[in-house]
């Protein structure tokens, strides 16, 4: 199973105006693997995530989830193209740092919209995926509130289980806990280790390095554009090859409360 | 008050009318706003001017004018529009510029994460709209909106310069046959007085309903 690729990404250029984010970077995910990315702000590895969504369109490189492989340097959203893209989203599910729960919608409806807009699943069936996944993250009970009633920590719950009602072959999570208290922190990361339990192929930008540690399959360190390093969680926190992740480890073992690193180079 | 007995179903007719006018023009000037404000945040420029420059032509120029344009314009070129049709058109036309507005300022003031989300899963543009946008854009407007559509019911009066026997024209040949102004007029004024208390009752109880998820 581990041999399955999930994701092939070739080549990845994307450039904000005159700052080059993300420099050729190539990227392979394969099927049940848990890959964490780190690295200082502005090292690209948010934007990189979002580019294999394609919520961010890179300017050059490929993207291929599944097989199914969209060329970034085609501009332009013909019919082909934009139906590839969907393709890719739907494969290949989003969790944000600030929830972007749908706030006119309930819990349970929030987790359903995906299912029944998207999949097309029929109601019932569709009712059913989104309560088993609610008691997966404990929020059962709060299926009939509003999101705005609801902890930050629960908001992402039902953003964790909104993610997984697609039926993702990955779920890609941009910095999952930074904006949550640490003591809320904690029933998110619990889900999380739960869902790698499970085998489900997961990227995760973080900070959290006890998290890091423990769940992740891979580590890579992004800085200034490129991945630096791309090691098992042993080496990479005991062993770092460059002196660069070496100081940025030491920073945050420092300050792992506080995840705002300068970039120093 | 003979003459509220002579007058009565002739008022009650011009208030039926009044009404029509009104909702038929704010129902389709909310579907043509919604159009042309998404005409206006399109990242298809023509499609921007374009919209810009409906906007501007209808919210710039006087109602009355553009009634009487359509009424007694339009026939010039051979196009000729029953008198109930041509108000419609008008009022249609004129507060579906007003309304993109405030549509547009309403889907813009919806957070781009819900798009974010929503693109996440590979939800259709108009699905994300219909699903995501659109029930979040129309709260923060519903103020807005509510006060287009009382200003548009007391517009419909300038339908009776062009011979449509809406309530005011009920009101002034009412005025003129029994020289008693002041009553017609009262009366007429009272009519879109109660049509306006009800769409503001709505209009907050609306509210009310779309803020519960919020609360």
């Amino acid at each position: 199973m581990m041999d399955r690729l999930t994701i092939d990404a070739h080549g990845l250029h994307k450039r904000f105006g005159d700052l080059q984010v993300l420099k050729s970077v190539d990227l392979t995910i394969r099927s049940g693997e848990v890959v964490v990315i780190m690295g200082p702000s502005g090292s690209g590895k948010t934007t990189l995530l979002r580019c294999l969504n394609l919520l961010e369109q890179p300017d050059a490189g490929t993207v291929t989830v599944r097989g199914r492989t969209v060329d970034c340097s085609v501009r332009g959203s013909g019919r082909g193209q934009a139906g590839l893209v969907r393709d890719i989203r739907i494969r290949t599910a989003m969790v944000f740092q600030h929830y972007n729960l749908f706030p006119h919608m309930t819990v349970l409806q929030n987790v359903v919209e995906g299912p029944l807009s998207v999949r097309r699943l029929p109601r019932p069936y569709a009712l059913e995926v989104g309560e088993r996944l609610l008691e997966r993250v404990g929020l059962i009970d709060k299926r009939d509130e509003y999101p705005a009633k609801l902890s930050g920590g629960q908001k992402q719950r039902v953003a964790i289980a909104r993610a997984l009602a697609m039926d993702p072959e990955v779920v890609l999570l941009d910095e999952p806990t930074s904006s949550l208290d640490p003591e809320l922190r904690a029933e998110v990361l619990q889900v999380l280790k739960d869902l790698a339990r499970r085998g489900m192929t997961m990227v995760i930008v973080t900070h959290e390095i006890a998290f890091a540690r423990e769940v992740a399959d891979r580590i890579l360190f992004m800085d200034n554009g490129y991945i630096l390093e791309e090691q098992a969680p042993q080496t990479f926190f005991s062993n770092p090859a460059s002196t660069r992740v070496r100081s940025f480890l030491r920073l945050m073992s420092g300050t792992e409360s506080q995840p705002e690193i300068e970039a120093t180079g | 008050m003979d003459f509220l007995a002579l007058q009565t179903p002739a008022l009650l007719q011009g208030l039926a009318v009044t009404l029509l006018l009104g909702l038929v023009s704010f129902v389709l000037g909310s579907g043509l706003g919604t159009l042309i404000a998404l005409a206006r945040i399109s990242t298809f420029l023509p499609l921007r001017l374009a919209a810009i420059a409906y906007v501007s032509v209808f919210r710039g120029t006087p109602l009355l004018i553009q009634i009487m344009l359509v009424y007694f314009g339009l026939p010039q070129l051979g196009v000729r529009i029953p008198p109930i049709p041509a108000a419609i058109l008008t009022f249609t036309l004129y507060s579906a510029a007003y309304l993109s507005e405030n549509f547009r300022g309403g889907i813009l003031a919806v957070d781009k994460g819900q798009w974010e989300a929503a693109n996440s899963m590979g939800m259709t543009y108009q699905r994300i709209l219909a699903r995501i946008i659109f029930p979040q854009a129309i709260r923060t407007a519903l103020p807005a909106i509510g006060n287009r559509f009382i200003a548009l019911m007391k517009d419909t009066s300038l339908a009776s310069v062009i011979t449509v026997v809406e309530l005011t024209r009920v009101a002034e040949s009412a005025g003129s046959s029994s020289f008693r102004y002041i009553e017609a007029f009262v009366i007429a004024a009272i009519g879109y007085w109660l049509i306006n208390t009800a769409l503001s009752l709505g209009q907050a109880a609306l509210e009310r309903r779309m803020g519960r998820a919020y609360a």
